[in-house]
């Protein structure tokens, strides 16, 4: 977990580790005390993998001094499922399924970032149609994901009812997925070469009621809990991360952009056609919790921007690509491809040795890579702080696992 | 839904309802309709999205019937109320009455049984008000926080929007294994639920439900209220260590700071009243508020310019907190410490906690509507018609719908500001308005 990025870091790493020793043998010597005081202790939590605020199976060894957090290790791996190995067996459309038990929360990316990459190893042209298809779906999953962000930061800061309207709007959502591909969790519907069905009957027009519905349900939630004062007590100036830090621990997606890092692979390496749309990347001031959430509920407002030039300006035409087998054989080589996530960067490495299924799949998943900042960004702050800067984090286990 | 998908794709989409009588009819049809698939099977058949239901919500017979309700309710209630008058003073009557007969020439029975008749009658009241109210709180609780977030709630126990759910899940309660940790305190973690449970019951005791409808009439009423309900910290910081949980410790030590603390600023905001009133007795604050200035405004002391609004606010904020409840519900806060000082209890132990949270919410409302807004008096001179205790209770509902208004409405504060905001900012406006109250003592 502890990848030294750089020199400075390297020393507070190497700091905490002799802390640690001289710890284990005089506990005493953290808070030098005279002999009449009260004789004081750290304690040992572990939270997690069964509390109700870790999002999942996440467990967080905290060593606390009272309620300040003088340790923390995340240990992942709870939810290990192994999918790249089982890739290594199975055919190139079989690996698209596996896909959605990633990052469960929005699935489409994972499906289009496993697409483009073997659409890279087999050199296919995917039509216009379609990746207008992909951009809707994937956006709208954005919708989907940060909703749910936004629902379960409320809980963990204590305020429940934003949970249940969130995810009045997210059923929405996920009504307009089951209407085009019958599923509503693991979607499966971006397929290599193109996507699995066309756009149903009056899809469209339902879709833009939700939009025309959604944009003031987005003031609504500004209203409930944007700029609560108290929300906004517990969330800025908390758990601020440094833009120099969010790069080098690699921080993605709206959480370095929460520092002030305008990095969004949507338009730093445009994918698919949002190299012809017009949106802007929202970014943050001070890399506070709040700034990391606020940039998530800004990125709700131009996912909808998108999703509705999309439905404007989607071309008739194919849905799939010509020439897509069923059991496609690529060339050997290999192939990165990354897209932005609801999460963050999310990135496919894949190697062909020129079989039926892939040598080798690597995933760049921005839960698991985002997460490691927490050992040193909790360090010092009181347990009420940590969920908050847990919950901002936003990461989903199946993702960080795998 | 499987059937759905590969049925026939033979029936054509059916046309749009061009003028149909009903609009919620045509709303149904409209939904039914829109979701289909590709091949026109239908899907979703009945799924409403909001947009459908609030198109025009008064179309929707559901929503006129329950408006329709909640006006029989109120008007129910103000019918109720005005058959039934002050039955206080009726029991009373006959307690007099009863009493002169005694001590009269002639006495056929002692006086004792009258007085113990009288005090049990009283008690039981009480007593009911206490149980009844929490288990019907926590069903109101339940219904309001779903409709405030789009739920419906309980719905089915007793047939009427649930209203026996909390009745059944008492019994549950009851009948439910009582786990516990086993390296625990076992005196100490017996003993915390009901240090915590029996101070609410006797805190109820000098609170007037309205006129003369107090169990005990004490003359240091206030006092006895803050003296009962601090006893309450005792029992929690016992839960909090006796579990032998760490997350049950810093409950526990949260809760003891919270709620010492709190009290401050909560006691020194009565202090205005109960100058104004020049009583500690909750009757006698009670009876300093009868009367209207010009007619119209009653002399409630919230209406006392600055220091009566003041005192409040400090007095509602101070009193959420006591109470352990959003924002201030440090305590238990579930996302941080699963449930703080009451995790490892379970059973009718824990609804003991449960019910005691109820209690003290009651009870604050109680005590807002007695010491701001004039106990049973009537707002306007004309409504005094209605008896002294419907007005009581329906102050009192009010500001315990405040109580989960706050509840489903604000997030959490956080443990250290909690304190400073008690510390730098409750408690010294509470001093200042010492100083605002002197003008009004020498008018």
């Amino acid at each position: 977990m502890t990848e030294i990025r750089s020199q400075d870091l390297g020393e507070r790493i190497r700091e905490n580790q002799q802390e640690k020793f001289s710890d284990s043998l005089k506990p005493a010597t953290r808070n030098p005390q005279p002999a009449t005081s009260l004789k004081t202790d750290q304690m040992f939590v572990n939270l997690g993998p069964q509390h109700p605020s870790t999002h999942g199976v996440l467990r967080l060894a905290l060593t606390l001094d009272g309620e300040v957090i003088i340790r923390a290790e995340p240990d992942v791996g709870y939810l290990h499922r192994g999918t790249e190995k089982l890739s290594e067996v199975r055919g190139y459309h079989h690996c698209v399924v596996m896909t959605d038990r990633w990052d469960y929360v929005s699935a489409m990316p994972n499906n289009l970032v496993f697409c483009l990459a073997s659409e890279k190893l087999l050199n296919l042209q995917v039509p216009e149609r379609a990746e207008y298809l992909r951009v809707i779906m994937c956006e709208l999953n954005r919708l989907a994901s940060h909703l749910l962000f936004f629902g379960t930061y409320g809980i963990d800061i204590g305020a429940f009812t934003p949970f249940l309207h969130a995810f009045r709007e997210r059923e929405m959502v996920l009504d307009l997925f089951e209407m085009v591909c019958g599923a509503r969790m693991t979607f499966n519907y971006i397929r290599i070469g193109g996507v699995a069905q066309d756009l149903p009957q009056s899809w469209i027009e339902k879709c833009k009621e939700f939009l025309g519905y959604f944009k003031f349900r987005l003031k609504e939630y500004d209203d409930l809990l944007s700029f609560n004062p108290i929300f906004m007590d517990r969330t800025k100036n908390v758990g601020l991360i440094t833009p120099r830090q969010a790069v080098d621990w690699g921080l993605s997606g709206p959480n370095i952009r929460g520092s002030g890092v305008p990095y969004d692979v949507r338009k730093t390496d445009p994918y698919s056609v949002y190299g012809k749309l017009d949106f802007e990347v929202c970014v943050g001031e001070s890399g506070s919790c709040w700034d990391r959430y606020y940039v998530r509920m800004r990125e709700m407002a131009q996912s909808v921007r998108l999703v509705e030039h999309c439905l404007n300006a989607l071309p008739s035409g194919d849905i799939v690509a010509k020439g897509v087998a069923k059991m496609p054989k690529p060339m050997p080589g290999e192939a990165y491809a990354h897209v932005e996530g609801s999460r963050g960067d999310l990135g496919i490495y894949l190697v062909s040795d020129g079989s039926f299924s892939p040598y080798r799949m690597h995933v760049r998943a921005p839960s698991y890579i985002n997460l490691a900042i927490l050992q040193e960004a909790l360090v010092g702050l009181k347990v009420s702080d940590m969920i908050a800067v847990l919950g901002s984090i936003d990461i989903v286990l199946g993702e960080v696992d795998r | 839904m499987a059937e759905a998908t590969t049925a026939a794709p033979s029936p054509a989409p059916a046309p749009k309802p061009a003028n149909v009588t009903s609009p919620e009819k045509a709303v149904l049809s409209v939904t039914r309709q829109v979701f289909m698939t590709h091949t026109q099977g239908t899907l979703l058949a009945n799924r409403q999205w909001p947009t459908d239901m609030w198109r025009n919500v008064w179309d929707s017979f559901s929503y006129r019937r329950g408006a329709m309700v909640l006006g029989a309710i109120i008007v129910g209630l103000t019918a109720f109320g005005f058959l039934v008058g002050e039955f206080g003073e009726t029991i009373q009557f006959f307690h007099r009455n009863y009493l002169l007969w005694a001590a009269s020439e002639f006495p056929v029975m002692p006086s004792w049984p009258a007085e113990a008749l009288w005090i049990l009658v009283k008690g039981v009241i009480v007593l009911h008000i206490i149980l009844i109210n929490g288990l019907f709180l926590v069903w109101w609780e339940r219904k309001i926080s779903a409709h405030m977030q789009s739920r419906l709630g309980p719905i089915f126990v007793g047939g009427w929007h649930g209203w026996l759910q909390t009745l059944a899940d008492g019994i549950k309660l009851l009948l439910k294994e009582d786990a516990a940790p086993s390296d625990r305190d076992h005196f100490l973690h017996a003993l915390a639920p009901a240090l915590v449970f029996v101070p609410i019951l006797l805190c109820f005791a000098p609170v007037p439900f309205g006129r003369e409808l107090a169990a005990a009439n004490l003359d240091i009423g206030v006092l006895y209220v803050f003296a009962c309900s601090g006893i309450s910290v005792l029992g929690i910081v016992l839960a909090g260590w006796a579990s032998a949980n760490k997350y049950s410790l810093l409950g526990g030590l949260r809760s003891a700071a919270q709620l010492v603390s709190y009290e401050l600023p909560r006691a020194f905001s009565i202090a205005p009243v109960v100058a104004l009133a020049g009583s500690l007795s909750l009757t006698k604050v009670v009876a300093a508020q009868e009367g209207y200035w010009f007619g119209v405004i009653p002399k409630w002391f919230i209406f006392y310019p600055v220091v009566g609004q003041i005192s409040f606010i400090i007095f509602l904020i101070a009193s959420v907190a006591e109470t352990n409840r959003v924002p201030f519900d440090i305590p238990e806060a579930e996302s941080e410490l699963v449930a703080g000082f009451h995790t490892e209890y379970s059973g009718m132990k824990f609804a003991l906690f449960f019910l005691t949270e109820y209690g003290y919410v009651f009870l604050a409302s109680a005590l807002l509507s007695t010491f701001f807004m004039g106990g049973g008096a009537a707002p306007l001179p004309f409504l005094s018609v209605l008896p002294s205790w419907f007005w009581f209770v329906g102050k009192t509902m009010f500001f315990a719908f405040c109580f989960l208004w706050f509840r489903w409405t604000f997030p959490r504060f956080r443990v250290d500001r909690l304190m400073d905001f008690n510390w730098k900012f409750l408690l010294p406006w509470s001093f200042a308005n010492l100083l605002f109250v002197a003008p009004y003592l020498y008018l």
